[in-house]
This record gives structure tokens, C-alpha cells and sequence, in this order.
């Protein structure tokens, strides 16, 4: 293939040398391979080490074992309805259709944190309520809180961290003392975070819990005017100290079964507690707790009045993103908000993709039917 | 340069060129976004929803336009074999360009999702919410932005090959701002 100019016969083509061709051949294969390893690159495929959405993962898997079908974290939980009563007090600082005055139904999930979903209920292990609140329209909000005052890590590697460092050793079932120790070496705004979360009492269950978004949002009004903003859960149950007697029984689901109980009898309620930030309090980093002296809204009053098992409840195929927001609630610079919302999808494909492996949850249809033990 | 090979239209080359961004723009958006945990996560999320819907849009275009600003035929110095690639990896592009978009809006129906453009701009589910249906266009979804991004390297390095190598203006028909159109 001296010159393609004699084969093709097109007469202003320039003559090109066999050199040439290699040449230009070797050009065109330069331009095809740096623009596929950008898209590598990108992609993470080159940098084993990055924190990826793959290696947080393999964090939980690695500490938690796997569990087709269940979420990577908060595995063990049953769902919950009811709805969200807005007082309108809020309408002055965020203009999301769930504050006006009136009832949004909603879909709930109550739940452990970890990643085992047959574990023992115990007092210690942080417990969650994860609401879809559902107004009219396509615009809904969905928010993950749990029973702690401030998160233990404030970052993706943080998280990653910690669940290595605390997941149960093969040989003693325990978590292994020195890799916590390194953990909180390597992390001192969890050593900090720890200090203040030991501080608050027990409660008794999940319906005395008073339960933390953690995470620092913004909420804008009608007029565009934007305030940082947390939000927590007040119980309407009267608080009841943890009883050791209660942790000790050998029921492994003590919790929930007083949960269906209690939401049997009567239904539980809390109050949607808004706090206010000042110019300062910091958005980015959930370990660190905002003065006592911040405006507290009372935005209105949250209602589960039904529970159900993983198996028939509406929370199972839901995944509690927490940037999934109405407009009027909008995220703040916290990283853990786009690490979540991240991890927490790649979860939820996981878990739908295995939905046919997944042996019955923790809490049958059965043990809802049975109406629980008190 | 080939003063024999007609151009395409002005308004087939403008949308060319602007899908051409969009569309590689989308794809290092795509695989960034599902990679990441860091907080260029959202961001890159709340582009590639209406950056998506943008493409499909255009991409209803494109067809119309196609049907009234048909391609300039291929040179007739093209071998068989070369002819039927070139005609197969377009066909591949365009219903790639159409199924990539659609199969993104159907699986976050089917994860039940809100599909938010822009605020409270959101699209309809075109799909129920059903967890099986899901499992099985989310893999899907990144499959098949795979498969475009090979066909856009082999499109690419298709399109080198005729303006470096071949030199037979099929490139500059498409990659040429010089002078009116002759032809379309």
C-alpha cells in the first residue's frame, strides 16, 4: 500500500509514504487510547486507593460478611406508616409543600445500625427512623435520623474507617481493641463525638428514642432567604431509662417486639424538632454538636400508627436517600450527604439485584401478627 | 482535501458537534458519579439527570432532521466491508443516543426516584415502581453507556482514519466550518 492515492483514484489527495502511514496510524491510536484511559481514570479504575463507592462496599462486606438482599447498613428493621402533621411554623423558612398546614401520609423504617440483620437487639447498638414523607405531587422527602446527638466520623474514609475498625474479629466475636484504639489515633473528631454520645442516656426502646438527622441541610423560604437547619425527632412517649434486666432477656428482638407492642396499643409519636444555625455553626462536619441557645422550631408532630415486616411493609423497596428533598430543603456543604446519598444507591441496587436470595428479615410477618411483647 | 465530497447541513454539523459534547460530557459525568463518594457526587448527579433528558430531546431532533437534511452519501472509493462498519456503528450510535436516556428515566421510575430537572421541575414516572424491573435496567444503564463509549472510540478513531489516512473527505464533511455548504 505504497499510495492509496492510485487505488482510490481521488486526485488532490495528498501521496502518503508507508512511513506516513504508520505514523498517522500510530497518531490515531495515541488519540483513541488517551481518551479511553481518561475515561478510566475517571472511572477509578487506575487508583485502587480512592475512595470509591466499589471500596466502601467492600468495607462493609469485608466487616459485616454479605447479606443478599439486605441493606449494607441498618440491615436488621421493620417498616412503619403514618403520617406527618405540619403546624405551619415552619412555612417562615422553608417553603416545601410538607410544612403547610395539613397531613403528609408517610412511609417509615425502623431499624439498628450495623450491617448484620440477624443481630441481637442490644442497648447500645444505634437504633434509626427513616421517613418518606409524601405530599402532594412528585416532590417528596425522605430522611434518615438516629438516636445519637452528634455522628461518630465526619467524612467517607471516616465511615470506612470506623467500620473496619469495629467490625467482630473471627476468633473472639469482638471488635479488636487495638484497631480501635488506631482508628480513634487516626480520627480525634470520633474520640470527641464518642465523649459526647456517651453522655446521653438510654432509652428504654425505639418509641422513647429521640432520634438526629445529624447532618446540616439548608431550608429556603418563598422569598429565597436560606438558613443551615439540623432536625430531630422528640419523642411524645415519656422517656424510660434502658433497664439492664430488659437488654438481658433472651429475646434477641426485645426492641421491636416492644415496638409492635407499643404501636399496637396506642399510636407513637414524636415531635419534628427544627434548629436554626447561626452564621458559624458548622455545616460540614456532623461531629461536632451546635450551641445549646439555637432557635428551636416545632414544625409539627410525626404519627406511626402501623408496622409491618420487611416482608409485606411499603419501606422494604424504598431507599432513605438523603438527597432526595423537596425544593425548600436543600443540602448543605456536609460530605456526608453526597457519601451517603452514594453509598446508599449502590446498596439499594445491590440488594434489589439480590432480592430473590434474601432469606425472610430478622422480624417476620409472623412476629408483627403476634403483636409483639412489652 | 476532497473538493468531490458534498458537506453535511450547517444545522446537522451544529447538532453533530453539540451532542457530541453533551453526549462525551455525559459519559465521564456517568462513570465519575458512580465511582465517587466524595461530594462532587451530587453535583454530578443533578447534571446528569437533565443533561440526559437534554440528550433525548435533541436526539428526537436529530431523527427529524435526518429524514429532511439527509447525510451526503459515502465516497464511492469506500470498500464494501468499510461501507457496512460505518453504516452498522451509526445505527449502533443513534439507538444507543435514544435507549441510554429512556433506560436512565425507567430505572429511577422503577427505584422510585423523584426525576428532578431543576428544582421542583420533575418528570413523570414512565415506569411503576417495581425493584425486579430496576435490578434489571440500572446494570443495564451502565452496560449499554459502556458500549457507547466504545462505539464513540471506534467512531472517533473511524473518523481519524478518514481525514488523516484515507484523506477522503468524509471527515471534513462532517468536521469542516470553511465557506457555504454545497449540498447537504
Amino acid at each position: 500500500m505504497a499510495e492509496f492515492k492510485a487505488r482510490d483514484g481521488i486526485a488532490d489527495k495528498r501521496s502518503l509514504t508507508n512511513t506516513g502511514v504508520l505514523i498517522r496510524l500510530g497518531v490515531i491510536g495515541a488519540v483513541v487510547v488517551c481518551v479511553g484511559g481518561m475515561f478510566a481514570y475517571v472511572a477509578g479504575w487506575l487508583s485502587p486507593a480512592r475512595m470509591t463507592q466499589r471500596r466502601m462496599v467492600a468495607g462493609f462486606e469485608d466487616a459485616n460478611g454479605i447479606h443478599p438482599g439486605f441493606r449494607l447498613n441498618h440491615a436488621k428493621g421493620v417498616c412503619v406508616a403514618g403520617s406527618f402533621e405540619s403546624n405551619g411554623q415552619a412555612i417562615p423558612f422553608s417553603k416545601a409543600a410538607v410544612f403547610e398546614v395539613g397531613r403528609v401520609p408517610l412511609i417509615g423504617r425502623i431499624s439498628l445500625a450495623g450491617g448484620m440483620p440477624f443481630q441481637a437487639d442490644m442497648p447500645t447498638t444505634v437504633r434509626s427512623l427513616a421517613l418518606r414523607l409524601l405530599p402532594k405531587g412528585t416532590e417528596e422527602w425522605r430522611t434518615g435520623t438516629i438516636n445519637i446527638p452528634v455522628f461518630v466520623v465526619n467524612s467517607a474514609k471516616g465511615f470506612y474507617d470506623q467500620t473496619l475498625a469495629s467490625a467482630p474479629n473471627p476468633a473472639t466475636g469482638k471488635p479488636d481493641p487495638a484497631k480501635m484504639k488506631a482508628f480513634l489515633a487516626a480520627h480525634p473528631e470520633a474520640f470527641k463525638a464518642m465523649a459526647i454520645i456517651k453522655k446521653a442516656p438510654i432509652s428504654s426502646g425505639f418509641a422513647d428514642s429521640t432520634f438526629y438527622g445529624l447532618d446540616a441541610f439548608r431550608f429556603v423560604n418563598a422569598t429565597g432567604d436560606s438558613v443551615p437547619v439540623r432536625w430531630s425527632l422528640v419523642p411524645l412517649q415519656p422517656f424510660v431509662e434502658e433497664d439492664p434486666a430488659n437488654s438481658a432477656s433472651a429475646d434477641k428482638n426485645y426492641l421491636f417486639d416492644a415496638l409492635i407492642a407499643q404501636i399496637n396499643a396506642h399510636p407513637l409519636q414524636w415531635r419534628l424538632s427544627v434548629t436554626v444555625g447561626q452564621p458559624g455553626d458548622p455545616t460540614s462536619d456532623a461531629t461536632l454538636p451546635w450551641p445549646d441557645d439555637r432557635q428551636q422550631i416545632d414544625a409539627g408532630t410525626v404519627t406511626l400508627d402501623h408496622v409491618s415486616s420487611e416482608a409485606t411493609g411499603g419501606c422494604t423497596d424504598v431507599n432513605y436517600d438523603p438527597l432526595v428533598l423537596p425544593s425548600g430543603i436543600e443540602p448543605s456543604d456536609d460530605p456526608l450527604l453526597s457519601a451517603r446519598s452514594a453509598v446508599y444507591a449502590r446498596s439499594f441496587t445491590l440488594r434489589a439485584g439480590a432480592r430473590r436470595d434474601k432469606p425472610p428479615s430478622a422480624i417476620t410477618a409472623q412476629d408483627v401478627l403476634a403483636g409483639g411483647k412489652q | 482535501m476532497s473538493a468531490q465530497q458534498p458537506r453535511f447541513s450547517t444545522f446537522s454539523r451544529l447538532l453533530h458537534w453539540l451532542m457530541a459534547v453533551m453526549i462525551l460530557a455525559m459519559l465521564f459525568i456517568g462513570i465519575g458519579m458512580v465511582a465517587s463518594v466524595s461530594e462532587r457526587y451530587q453535583v454530578l448527579v443533578s447534571i446528569h439527570k437533565p443533561l440526559g433528558v437534554a440528550i433525548l430531546v435533541l436526539v428526537v431532533i436529530r431523527f427529524l432532521n435526518r429524514l429532511f437534511n439527509p447525510p451526503p452519501a459515502l465516497p464511492d472509493t469506500m470498500p464494501p466491508l468499510m461501507r457496512l462498519a460505518a453504516k452498522a456503528s451509526h445505527i449502533l450510535l443513534y439507538a444507543l443516543m435514544l435507549i441510554l436516556p429512556l433506560a436512565g428515566w425507567g430505572m429511577l421510575s422503577a427505584a422510585s426516584y423523584p426525576i428532578v430537572l431543576f428544582g421542583a421541575l420533575h418528570l413523570p414516572p414512565i415506569l411503576p415502581h417495581d425493584l425486579a424491573l430496576y435490578a434489571w435496567l440500572r446494570p443495564l444503564h451502565t452496560d449499554l453507556a459502556y458500549l457507547l463509549f466504545a462505539t464513540f472510540l471506534a467512531h472517533l478513531g473511524a473518523a481519524l482514519f478518514h481525514g488523516l489516512i484515507r484523506q477522503d473527505g468524509v471527515l471534513s464533511s462532517m468536521a469542516s466550518w470553511r465557506g457555504t455548504i454545497r449540498g447537504n
